[in-house]
C-alpha cells in the first residue's frame, strides 16, 4: 500500500535551490537543533530511542543503542559516512547533493546528543559536487552561528569537517573509513573491538552513522521521535528511502514509509517505478543492495520491512532495489556483481581475496561459453570456502562482511536458475542477447 | 616536474589544520596535488609527506590503495564509465566498447593528444541515469553510444570548460572557517 506519509529526508527536493542556505532557513532549517539545543543531551537521545530509528547504511542497527555503547571519555568523535559505493545504491549521493544543510543540521544533533568533540563527514571522492556543495553547508553553518564555539548561545561548540574519499568501495566499512580517515589504507580493523564506540578514530570513542540516518534527526527532534515511530510498522520505523534501479520503466528514488509500503507497490506502480520496462516479466530482483541474496515474484507482496525481509533470508541492506527481466542473464549478472567484490576485496583475508577471484573467473567462462558442467557446483563450493555453510546471515571467517557477501547473488542465482548456467556449457555460448542500451530522454 | 605552488601549500597547510591528527589531511592533500598536475609527482608526494609528518614512500603506498589517486600522468579528461550491475543492465558495455572504438583506445588508456583517458568504473551511484559516465568527476547519463559521441566532441571543443574543470575534485571546494569550538582547551594540551 502506498501511504500518504509525507516524505521526511526528501521534503525539500522540489525546489531546483534546496541546497542552499536561503531555501533550507526558509523550509524550517535550523529550528531542529534550536530546539535540541534547548534540550539536555540525554533528553534528545531518549526521542531517537523513542523514534526507534534504525541505521540506514546497511547493517540496520538501531541509531539510539549504537549511542549507549560510547564508552566514556573526554573526547569523542562522530563521523558521519557519506561514502555510499554499494553497487546500485543512490540515495546519500542525492542527500549531499540535493539537501546537505539537512545532513549538517542532523549531526550538529548527534553531536550534541553524545558529546561528540568534532564530526567528520566522510564523503564519497567521487562525488565532486557533493564535495562543493556539504562544505558550502558548512561553511553557511558557521556563518549563521550553527558551528563554532557557541552555537546559537547555547554554550555548546562543535567543529565540523569535510573529509574527501579516494575511489575505495571498502572504506564504508566503519573500521576502514576510520582508518582513511587517519590517512592510512582502507584496511578494516580486526574485531573485537566490534564497535567503534569502544575505540575509534584516534583510540577514541567514536559513533558511525550513516547520511540518511543523519538527515532523519532534525524531523525527529522537532516532532518528536513518537511522531516517527508511528510511521511504518514494528522495528522498521519512520519512511525510507529507496533506490531503484535496472529494468524499470521509472528507476529513481523513491522515499516511502517503511513496512506498509510492498516491493510490488515499488516496482510496479505507475507513480513509483511503473512495471517493468518494454512490458517484459519480472525475472529477479535485488531487495537491498548488491551484497543481499535475490528474491523472486513471490516476494513481491512483501513489505519493506527490515524483520520480515530478514526472515524471507535476505536483507533491506541498503535500501536498493534492483530489478532484473526475462531478457536479463543471471549469469552475467552474478559474474558482474562478484567481479565486483574481486576488485574491491581489500585483500587482507585469504578466503576473501582467493575466493573472489575464483568466482569471478569461474562465473566469466560460463558466460563466455567456456564453462564445464562441473563449474556450477565448483562455484558453490568456492562459495562454501568464504562463508561456510552458506547460511544466512552468513557465517563470518574474515575481519569484515565484504567476504561474507560474495556467495548472496551466486547461491541465489545457482539455487533458482541451475538450467541457465547450464544451457551456457551446452551451447558454448550465452543464450541471451547483449543488454540492450536505453537511450536517453 | 615541480611540487606543490605558492599557492597550494598555503592552502594545504589550513587543510591540515582541520585535523587532530596531521597525517588525516594525507587524502585530501593528495587531491590537492593532483588537482595541480593531474597526478601524484614525485615532487608533489614529498611535499605532502613532509606536511603530514611521514615518509614519501608511505604517501606511495597510501596512494596506490586508491583508484582515484594516479602515480601515472592522465589524459585531461578521465572518461569513466560504469559497467556495474545497473549500468550494465540498461547496456553498459555495448557503451564502453564503443567508446574504446571511437576514441581508438582501450580501458586504461589515453588518447595520444593527451585528451582522453578511458576507464571502467564500478557504481557511481547515479544508478537511476543508467549508463552512468563520468568526466573528472562530474556526472553525465543516461549516455548511450551517440550521447557518448557528443559528450566526448563537447569536451575535446570546450564547450563543457564551465561544467568540467580539469583535474581534481578540491578545486571549487572552499574551506575558509578554522577549528573554532575547542580553541583555548586546544593550547594547554599541546
Ligand atoms: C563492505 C562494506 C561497505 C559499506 N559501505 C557503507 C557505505 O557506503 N555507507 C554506509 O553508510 N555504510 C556502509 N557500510 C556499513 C558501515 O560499516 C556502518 O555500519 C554504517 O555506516 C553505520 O551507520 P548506520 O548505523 O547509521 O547505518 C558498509 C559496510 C561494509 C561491510
Ligand atoms: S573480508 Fe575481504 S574486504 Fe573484508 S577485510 Fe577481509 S579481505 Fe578485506
Ligand atoms: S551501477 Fe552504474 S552508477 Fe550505479
Amino acid at each position: 500500500m502506498i501511504t500518504g506519509a509525507k516524505p521526511i529526508v526528501t521534503a525539500r527536493m522540489d525546489h531546483e535551490d534546496s541546497y542552499t542556505i536561503e531555501r533550507y532557513l526558509a523550509t524550517g532549517g535550523y529550528e531542529g537543533l534550536r530546539k535540541a539545543l534547548g534540550m539536555t543531551p540525554e533528553a534528545v537521545h531518549e526521542e531517537v530511542n523513542q523514534a526507534s530509528l534504525l541505521g540506514r547504511g546497511g547493517a540496520g542497527f538501531p541509531a539510539g543503542r549504537k549511542w549507549s555503547m560510547l564508552r566514556p571519555a573526554p573526547t569523542t568523535y562522530l563521523v558521519v559516512n557519506g561514502d555510499e559505493s554499494e553497487p546500485a545504491t543512490f540515495k546519500d549521493h542525492l542527500l549531499i547533493e540535493r539537501d546537505p544543510h539537512q545532513i549538517v543540521e542532523g549531526s550538529i544533533i548527534a553531536a550534541y546528543a553524545i558529546g561528540a568533540r568534532q564530526a567528520f563527514i566522510f564523503c564519497r571522492g567521487e562525488f565532486a559536487l557533493g564535495l562543493e556543495r556539504l562544505t558550502r553547508a558548512v561553511e553557511d553553518a558557521y556563518e549563521h552561528g550553527a558551528l563554532g564555539e557557541n552555537i546559537f548561545g547555547s554554550g555548546f561548540g562543535l567543529d565540523l569537517v569535510v573529509h574527501p574519499g579516494a575511489g575505495a568501495y571498502i572504506c564504508g566499512e566503519e573500521t576502514a573509513l576510520i582508518e582513511s580517515l587517519e590517512g592510512k589504507r582502507g584496511f578494516p580493523r580486526i574485531k573485537p573491538p566490534y564497535f567503534p564506540a569502544a575505540i575509534g578514530l584516534y583510540g577514541e570513542p567514536t559513533v558511525v552513522n550513516n547520511v540518511e540516518t543523519m538527515s532523519n534527526l532534525p524531523w525527529i527532534v522537532l516532532h518528536g521521535g513518537a511522531a516517527f515511530a508511528a510511521l511504518g510498522e514494528g522495528s522498521s520505523a519512520g519512511t525510507r528511502l529507496f533506490a531503484l534501479s535496472g529494468r524499470v520503466e521509472r528507476p529513481g528514488w523513491y522515499e516511502l514509509e517503511m513496512s506498509k509500503t510492498t516491493f510490488r507497490d515499488l516496482i510496479y506502480d505507475p507513480s513509483l517505478g511503473g512495471g517493468i520496462r518494454n512490458g517484459n516479466e519480472l525475472k529477479a530482483f535485488i531487495p537491498g543492495g548488491v551484497s543481499a541474496p535475490w528474491f523472486f515474484p513471490e516476494h513481491l507482496d512483501m513489505g519493506l520491512d527490515q524483520d520480515a525481509v530478514g526472515k524471507a533470508g535476505s536483507m533491506l541492506g541498503s535500501g536498493s532495489i534492483v530489478v532484473m527481466d526475462d531478457k536479463t542473464c543471471v549469469v552475467r549478472a552474478a559474474w558482474r556483481i562478484s567481479r565486483f567484490f574481486h576488485r574491491e576485496s581489500c585483500g587482507q583475508c585469504t578466503p576473501c581475496r582467493e575466493g573472489a577471484g575464483w568466482v569471478d573467473k569461474v562465473l566469466r567462462r560460463i558466460e563466455d561459453g567456456f564453462g564445464r558442467e562441473e563449474d556450477v557446483d565448483l562455484l558453490l563450493d568456492a562459495c562454501d570456502n568464504i562463508a561456510p555453510g552458506l547460511s544466512w546471515p552468513p557465517k563470518q571467517t574474515t575481519i569484515c562482511v565484504l567476504g561474507p557477501s560474495i556467495p548472496s547473488s551466486i547461491v541465489s542465482a545457482v539455487d533458482r536458475f541451475r538450467d541457465e548456467f547450464l544451457v551456457h556449457v551446452k551451447d558454448g555460448a550465452c543464450p541471451f542477447p547483449p543488454d540492450e542500451v536505453r537511450h536517453a530522454g | 616536474m615541480s611540487g606543490l605552488t605558492p599557492e597550494n601549500l598555503h592552502k594545504a597547510e589550513t587543510i591540515v589544520a582541520l585535523y587532530p591528527e596531521r597525517r588525516s589531511a594525507l587524502i585530501p592533500l593528495c587531491h590537492l596535488a593532483q588537482a595541480q598536475e593531474g597526478y601524484l609527482t614525485e615532487e608533489c608526494m614529498e611535499d605532502v609527506a613532509l606536511l603530514c609528518g611521514v615518509s614519501a614512500a608511505e604517501v606511495r603506498g597510501t596512494a596506490s590503495f586508491y583508484d582515484m589517486l594516479h602515480t601515472e600522468p592522465v589524459g585531461r579528461y578521465v572518461v569513466a564509465v560504469c559497467t556495474n550491475i545497473a549500468c550494465m543492465l540498461a547496456g553498459a558495455y555495448s557503451v564502453l566498447t564503443h567508446a574504446e572504438e571511437h576514441l581508438g583506445i582501450r580501458v586504461g588508456q589515453t588518447t595520444h593528444d593527451g585528451l582522453f583517458t578511458l576507464e571502467e568504473a564500478e557504481c557511481l551511484a547515479g544508478c537511476d541515469k543508467a549508463v552512468c559516465v563520468q568526466v573528472n568527476h562530474r556526472f553525465f547519463g543516461p549516455v548511450d553510444r551517440e550521447g557518448f559521441d557528443r559528450l566526448t566532441g563537447d569536451l575535446a571543443s570546450g564547450r563543457l570548460d564551465d561544467e568540467v574543470p580539469h583535474h581534481g575534485v578540491l578545486n571549487r571546494v572552499e574551506r575558509t572557517h578554522e577549528l573554532e569550538a575547542h580553541r583555548e582547551s586546544e593550547g594547554a594540551e599541546r
